[in-house]
């Protein structure tokens, strides 16, 4: 009857599934769990063989699995961040770079330089979300830019690989001019016609993505990277609604309009050499790294 | 008429209240010395308090209700107001309003950022914050500016761009990205002045000028205080403490050279004296296009360029 006191499930806290997994040898996917030999797992560049998971690469790792082997060199690696406002929550900011730089061995969420892609030579730009989620502060806006003045200089296509989930907090409002500083960029390159491709990993939001990331002539984006604006979280705090399912994924974004292609990790590389071979033929200089996509 | 008024201003009112008292007694000559020493000690205490504003405090003035808005600032300095609506393309977007008017003698194209009055008005308005067809309906009339050679004045005031699943869809990031790029190649003069609120990419959105002007008690930044607060302290009661830290008032900017010029507010802050605020802003729009209209095209485009490439402080270290 309705007045009687209702039951109750009691729901047990759901069961960790732990695996002692030894150091190096078997990889855990993080979504589906299953359990692969490390080796296999990082020959499949880090995609789960069983469910497609897209693990997220560091800077180095994109740098292997995207250009000819041995072809990059860095530049401007010697440009560093300030702390500009003296920033200060429970730590200062530039204790905080110092952690982050002897976690990632990088001195900013960004490395630049020239690369081969298939024989074609690029101005290549490769984000670390390691280091303070990838955000952009001065350092990533100046490096970004140089990149482009380069490429504009050497007639060179630019390949930008975005992860960052957006402008850097503790470098204030000059975080934000970085956004107008890249997309100044951008509109110089757009003029000279250099191609100039995104390609959008997981997670590539705010700043980033309301400026140089969204402005490629090809914005190519992994399988089910989180791309938007706003923050989910924020979203939902502001509209009080339950968000739709796959909301600011990948293939949410590309169904409405704002990515030209969704690429499977092993279909990147071969898909960037076609894209250079149409916009930019005359950047070959080898036919080193493999032919294009169709013997891919 | 009473104006919302702030903790900080009590000690003010409170002199304010025993002037009144003493003005509604019968005068002599001994009470009206005593006013004209309250008086004095009243200035002196404005100066006190409004010359002293924490970041905080500037952040709070700057969203006051009755504080001017773009309407207001844009009936006022220009004649012959005539908005026009949408983007062509989708909708129209009433958190930014566009539309022509004559600045003096001179035809210029108008946009601004806008809030409503109330409540009822800030619902309609979404509180100042725009979709992606907000910018890309900005982006038209810059678009119809250029094309007609009409100056472009920006009036900015937003808490952000709207959150929000439409905005998402409809490509919130894009939108906001290729306006930046685009007002780059914008081929007359840009005039930005922030008037209240500049919250990040809502704002940056339609804010690239020639010269970025800001009002006094405004501010501007890469996050709201308390979106920076909930992210450090996982507690939004720290904006106080976050506004100190993210350096987001006229004068921090000033200093970072990120904008050009502060614009004076009257004493208390632009709702205290509407008319002298219009005033001061009226008078760094005809400066500030004096300057920039004999520019010709090129230079115009490679001083904005360059204005924004050597934003950024960071260390170049060429000895390892």
């Amino acid at each position: 009857m309705w007045f009687r006191k209702r039951k109750y499930t009691v729901l047990k806290p759901p069961v960790e599934r732990r695996v002692e997994i030894p150091d190096g040898l078997w990889h855990k996917c993080g979504e589906c769990l299953a359990i692969t030999l490390a080796k296999d797992f990082e020959a499949n560049q880090k995609v789960c063989p069983k469910c497609g998971h897209h693990e997220q690469m560091n800077s180095s790792e994109r740098i292997i699995s995207t250009f000819d082997p041995d072809s990059f060199e860095e530049d401007n690696e010697h440009v560093k961040p300030a702390d500009p406002l003296k920033f200060f929550d429970s730590k200062k900011y530039s204790d905080r770079l110092v952690i982050y730089q002897k976690k990632t061995g990088m001195n900013d969420a960004i490395v630049t330089g020239t690369a081969l892609c298939g024989g074609y030579r690029v101005a290549a730009g490769v984000m670390e979300f390691e280091f303070v989620g990838g955000s952009m502060g001065s350092v990533v806006g100046e490096k970004m830019t140089r990149l482009m003045e380069r490429a504009i200089k050497e007639r060179l296509p630019v390949i930008v690989i975005c992860a960052s989930g957006g402008a850097r907090m503790q470098e204030g409002i000059l975080s934000l001019m970085q956004m107008a500083k890249t997309a100044m960029a951008c509109a110089r390159l757009h003029k000279e016609r250099i191609p100039y491709f995104t390609v959008l990993t997981h997670p590539t939001t705010a700043g980033v993505m309301a400026s140089f990331a969204s402005l490629g002539d090809m914005v190519i984006a992994e399988p089910n990277a989180l791309i938007g604006f706003a923050g989910p979280r924020v979203i939902q705090q502001t509209i009080n609604q339950v968000l739709p399912k796959g909301f600011q994924k990948s293939e949410f974004v590309k169904e409405h309009g704002f990515i030209d292609i969704v690429l499977e990790r092993k279909d990147l590389r071969p898909t960037l050499i076609n894209l250079l071979s149409f916009f930019a033929p005359w950047a070959k200089v080898s036919e080193s790294g493999e032919k294009k996509a169709e013997s891919a | 008429m009473g104006l919302a008024t702030f903790d900080f201003e009590k000690p003010i009112l409170e002199v304010e209240r025993q002037i009144e008292d003493l003005t509604s007694q019968k005068s002599n000559p001994k009470i009206s010395r005593k006013i004209t020493e309250l008086e004095k000690s009243l200035h002196e205490l404005k100066v006190q308090i409004y010359g002293n504003l924490t970041p905080w405090q500037r952040v709070q003035l700057a969203r006051h209700m009755a504080r001017p808005h773009s309407l207001d600032f844009i009936k006022a300095i220009f004649t012959n107001w005539t908005e026009v609506h949408g983007d062509r393309n989708f909708s129209d977007d009433k958190a930014v309003v566009t539309g022509f008017g004559h600045f003096g003698e001179r035809p210029v194209a108008i946009i601004g950022q806008q809030k409503g009055k109330d409540t009822k008005e800030n619902l309609a308005r979404n509180f100042g914050m725009m979709h992606p067809e907000g910018y890309r309906k900005a982006m038209r009339l810059m678009r119809t500016g250029e094309k007609f050679n009409l100056p472009i004045i920006i009036f900015i005031d937003t808490p952000g761009a709207y959150p929000g699943i439409g905005a998402e869809e409809r490509g919130q990031a894009e939108a906001i990205a290729r306006n930046i790029r685009d007002m780059f190649t914008i081929e007359v003069p840009i005039i930005v002045i922030i008037i209240g609120e500049g919250a990040s990419g809502g704002a940056l959105g339609i804010g690239v000028g020639d010269v970025v002007l800001m009002l006094e008690n405004a501010w501007y930044c890469v996050i709201s205080p308390e979106g920076c607060a909930s992210i450090l302290w996982r507690d939004r009661a720290m904006a106080a403490r976050s506004a100190e830290a993210l350096k987001l008032t006229a004068t921090d900017l000033l200093d970072l050279k990120v904008i050009d010029e502060t614009i004076p507010e009257p004493l208390g802050g632009a709702h205290r004296d509407p008319a002298a605020t219009y005033e001061n802003v009226r008078a760094y729009i005809a400066k500030y296009l004096e300057r920039l209209t004999p520019l010709p095209v090129p230079d115009l485009l490679n001083q904005r360029a360059l204005k924004y490439r050597e934003m950024g402080v960071f260390v170049e270290d060429t000895k390892e």
